[in-house]
């Protein structure tokens, strides 16, 4: 088994994900990530594996795959999630579905399958990511925001039914950042959000290593079910 | 996904195995004989509710870390059976063996 800890981030081919993956891997993490497609970049200390992370079968192999080489598995960042922005009049049930597959079902099945790896080590951190246009209830952002809330709700359990193994669970709500996510989003509503916010600014990608280094400290071993918005959104 | 295939014998000795580290886990005393009619879950058995969940989660790990097989055992067909097959030592190691069958069909 190696000595370095080994890290699972969803969502990398691109913006936050990628970041994050670049970030830790040249902090000497090992980081294994994932997303639908090929990755199309490469660094040092990083393993990339295209799977949907909604797709049972496919995340069961990637973190038996992880688990094999590395004999361990102790930090998982669950960035993976689609948003299509729609007035919920005019949102298919599809749409619907596959943001909740994707967004709270994908987040579930990776949590589960990495937890078991990090229960016979007694160790483990997760965090799950969330949004913001959740607790301001943004119009237009709907379904994401209430697949979201339930990422929020499901990381607020997993902390219980996980304590006990040495498993701390938390969520993340970043304030928004100009990432291919919101890139369609019209400035206007972009200007609305940032101004009600206590910190006027758009989102960085130092603000999300920041909190994730804070929840992954291993100090941090008390600091379990919460869940941090940046910006002073509560 | 299955890389290869074990025998009853060694569904067994990973149950045991399993069982063993997860009374130890849990501070509880282990009994000088566990074996197949060893009973996991209803009554007289030897894991509390708890203790079952930590004994599939070591068992999926074991045989995946160690065996290179990798089963789900708490699936849909599992939770709606009449009969447990977390029942005894046995009966699970019975039951890791129909499930490898299923998947190499």
């Amino acid at each position: 088994m190696i000595d370095r800890q080994v890290m699972l981030i969803t969502g990398t081919r691109k913006g936050i994900g990628r970041y994050l993956a670049e970030y830790y891997a040249n902090k000497g993490y090992i980081v294994e990530g994932c997303s639908r497609g090929d990755a199309q970049w490469e660094a040092e200390n990083y393993t990339h594996h295209q799977v949907d992370v909604a797709n049972e079968t496919q995340v069961k192999q990637m973190i038996s795959n992880v688990a094999r080489r590395h004999g361990r598995l102790d930090i998982v960042i669950n960035n993976a999630a689609i948003a299509t922005m729609n007035h919920v009049l005019l949102t298919p049930a599809a749409t619907a579905n596959r943001m909740f597959e994707v967004n709270v079902t994908g987040t579930m099945l990776v949590c589960r399958d990495a937890a078991k790896v990090m229960i016979r080590r007694r160790y483990g951190r997760i965090i799950n990511f969330t949004t913001i246009v959740a607790p301001i209830a943004l119009a237009g952002e709907a379904i994401y925001a209430a697949s979201k809330s339930a990422v929020v709700t499901l990381t607020r359990i997993l902390a219980f039914e996980l304590g006990q193994w040495g498993i701390t669970c938390n969520s993340f709500g970043a304030t928004p950042i100009m990432t291919d996510m919101i890139r369609g989003v019209p400035q206007d509503k972009i200007d609305a959000v940032v101004n009600g916010l206590a910190i006027k600014r758009l989102g960085t990608h130092e603000d999300c290593s920041n909190v994730c280094d804070f929840f992954i400290r291993p100090e941090s071993d008390n600091i379990t079910g919460q869940v941090i918005y940046l910006g002073g959104v509560t | 996904m299955q890389e290869q295939l074990i025998d009853r014998t060694t569904s067994v000795q990973v149950v045991i195995a399993s069982l063993r580290e997860v009374l130890d886990q849990a501070g509880e005393p282990i009994p000088a004989h566990l074996g197949e009619e060893t009973v996991l879950v209803g009554s007289n058995a030897i894991l509390d509710s708890l203790g079952v969940v930590s004994l599939i989660v070591e068992v999926e790990q074991r045989l995946d870390m160690d065996h290179h097989v990798s089963v789900t055992l708490a699936n849909d067909k599992a939770m709606s059976q009449r009969n447990s097959p977390f029942r005894t030592v046995g009966v699970l190691a019975d039951y890791i063996g129909t499930l490898l069958k299923e998947e190499q069909l």
